[in-house]
């Protein structure tokens, strides 16, 4: 792991000047992935909030080479790219050592761009996928996705007399990722940037694909103060609500607050800390929906053994 | 050679790695047909707005529903809009011409779009025909390296591809797309001129045969404009006069040469191997508008035929001719539909 005096020195990738919103996660965690590398790097990203606010034509806020195509095609694009680069290499045309990194929010991973990214992973392009999951899509209002988690509102599952806001569980797309048995995939979140970059270094460094998950909160669709975007990420995990842990060749492993927790370090918080402090879950406090509190803490608890038991084989 | 050959798990991501491979900076090429261009569709647009040389065979087949797999245009109609530039081949031979000429073409300073190259699908893509390859020195020296512009890869000159533009500058972007094609149009003359000279075959944006003094005109696009060819000669015997024009390039649509080349016949059959539903075949709707640009408008009539791979044959030919001879055609009319 490298000292933050030296990261301090590593050139900025991603600058000031772009148009996403106070308090996003998104530029937050982009920065700490692109510090993890003192390689070159190539950026591919999905349409969507990222993309849209960091390319307003004839502005750039990318320092080094970008691309976008289209929504679903990030993972594909990137594909081509680090193709290219093989053959390049191969002729002598291209002499850097280059890393390759996507970026693509939970909409553009989770659903539309699954089978793309799935393709890119099966045929062992040598890149990072990272997915930027603010659980909706959110540059388009807000609307679910399968990221969205039971019971948050949505401008798609708006929470109301009839439904409690999204009815169904979100996907568990790292598992779905790990089950390609890829050489590294991790979920982080970034508060913990110590965690989130060690990820980063290891998912670039991987002779293969790599995929990072990380939990990216957005004042807007989660409701809560821009000022207090790093307090969610670090509720997220220390709720279990976002657990961290690594998938290295074969082995899983926990990390950070997650592993302080399994290991009787500190108390996993009630899940009632995480849902009264955004706006997308305060319907739930109320009684009404006390069935669908429950069915959420039973899932948290579900996942949270499956995982320990994952950790420990 | 040090090509990277990858498989991919849709159209829609085999066009989307093009794409990225263009722009890093290497050349980049794929094959789809029927339903996979259909899944492309998304993709198409991006490559052409990017200005990205990538070329693409499509055998020409139908799309879905019915589920049919033979040959028609719907396919490659549907993407005339894309931006990208098509050329259709006749033949075995013209399909091998065409691909060579194509990266010549979508690779020039002022052009910098993507190449189509259609063939008919089974009708050619599948039939065994006798061809002449060129060595591969010769081809090699005429397609020549692939010198991209701003490459990806430059990791010490960054470039950003695909950026998101507002209403103030797409439309600029969109006019130099058009500017583009209007310059493919003399561009794909100019490549096949070239091209002559190390083949001996001579090709241009249309083929026009015994047209000369003919008073009556089909056109036609692909392996039809073949069959073609056996149907005026045999009509000539009998002492028709009647001629064949096969268009070649239909994106950027050569307007003045068709205007040119149909100015003042007694009639003319335009023969579409596509349907634009509600409306009539794409190929007529060009060609009347280029007839009426020069204000000849010789009298006109459209055969939609062979959807789905419908057979379509030497008397069914025939028959267009001596309905424009007779003025027995409609407007549109619907060649061996079973009714």
């Amino acid at each position: 792991m490298i000292s933050i005096k030296e990261m301090s020195e590593r050139p900025v990738r991603l600058t000031e000047g772009h148009r996403l919103c106070a308090g996003c996660a998104e530029p937050i965690v982009a920065k700490q992935v692109l510090l993890a590398t003192d390689k070159p790097v190539v950026v591919a990203n999905a349409t969507g909030c990222f993309e849209v606010s960091t390319s307003g034509f004839p502005q750039s806020a990318w320092e080094v080479p970008w691309i976008h195509t289209a929504f679903a095609t990030t993972a594909a694009t990137v594909s081509g790219v680090e193709s290219a680069y093989v053959a390049l290499k191969r002729k002598g045309r291209v002499s850097e050592d280059i890393r390759f990194v996507a970026f693509g929010g939970d909409g553009a991973t989770y659903d539309i761009g699954l089978q793309a990214l799935s393709g890119a992973i099966e045929r062992g392009h040598r890149f990072m996928y990272v997915c930027l999951n603010n659980e909706a899509y959110m540059n388009t209002g807000i609307q679910r996705s399968g990221a969205t988690q039971r019971g948050a509102s949505t401008t798609t599952c708006p929470s109301g007399t009839c439904i409690p806001g999204k009815k169904e569980l979100p996907k568990d797309l790292t598992k779905i990722i790990a089950a390609h048995k890829l050489p590294y995939a991790a979920q982080a979140s970034p508060h913990n940037w110590k965690d989130l970059i060690a990820k980063a270094a290891k998912g670039f460094e991987a002779n293969g694909p790599s995929f990072l998950n990380i939990i990216t909160p957005c004042p807007r669709g989660w409701r809560y103060e821009s000022a207090d975007t790093i307090t969610m990420a670090k509720l997220a995990v220390e709720t279990g609500m976002w657990p961290l842990y690594e998938y290295e060749n074969g082995k899983w492993s926990l990390t950070g607050e997650t592993k302080r927790i399994a290991e009787g370090k500190m108390e996993r918080r009630p899940l009632s800390d995480w849902l009264k402090a955004q706006g997308r879950f305060k319907h739930l406090l109320d009684p009404e929906w006390k069935d669908v509190v429950d069915d959420i803490q039973n899932s948290l608890d579900a996942s949270w053994d499956e995982l320990l038991r994952l950790t420990k084989l | 050679m040090g090509t990277e050959y990858v498989c991919s798990e849709s159209e829609h991501s085999s066009m989307s790695m093009c794409i990225g491979a263009s722009a890093a900076g290497a050349r980049a090429a794929t094959a789809t047909a029927s339903a996979g261009l259909a899944y492309m569709w998304e993709m198409l647009y991006i490559a052409a707005s990017m200005r990205l040389p990538v070329v693409m065979t499509v055998a020409n087949r139908a799309l879905s529903g019915p589920i049919n797999i033979h040959c028609d245009h719907s396919d490659a109609m549907g993407a005339r809009d894309s931006g990208w530039i098509q050329i259709y081949a006749e033949n075995v031979q013209e399909a091998y011409d065409n691909s060579i000429m194509s990266f010549r073409i979508a690779e020039d300073a002022g052009v910098k779009l993507p190449v189509m190259n259609c063939l008919d699908g089974f009708i050619v893509t599948h039939a065994i025909e006798s061809m002449e390859p060129l060595d591969d020195e010769v081809v090699k020296k005429f397609v020549g390296d692939f010198k991209p512009l701003h490459p990806l890869l430059d990791v010490k000159n960054p470039h950003s591809f695909g950026p998101f533009d507002m209403p103030e500058y797409y439309y600029e972007h969109k006019y130099n797309q058009q500017m583009a094609m209007k310059k493919a149009l003399e561009v794909v003359r100019q490549v096949s001129e070239e091209y002559a000279k190390i083949s001996g075959r001579k090709y241009d944006l249309l083929e026009c045969y015994r047209c000369e003094d003919a008073d009556y005109v089909a056109i036609s696009i692909g392996s039809t404009a073949g069959t073609m060819k056996q149907v005026v000669d045999d009509l000539r015997a009998e002492g028709h006069k009647v001629g064949s024009v096969k268009v070649r390039l239909f994106r950027p649509f050569p307007f003045q040469d068709i205007a040119k080349v149909l100015d003042g016949r007694k009639g003319v059959a335009v023969l579409d191997r596509a349907l634009s539903f509600g409306a009539a075949g794409p190929l007529f709707a060009d060609v009347r508008t280029a007839m009426f640009d020069n204000g000849s408008r010789s009298p006109a009539v459209n055969y939609i035929y062979g959807l789905g791979g419908r057979d379509v044959g030497v008397e069914d030919l025939k028959r267009v001719f001596l309905d424009l001879e007779n003025g027995t055609a409609e407007t549109v009319n619907y060649l061996g539909v079973k009714l």
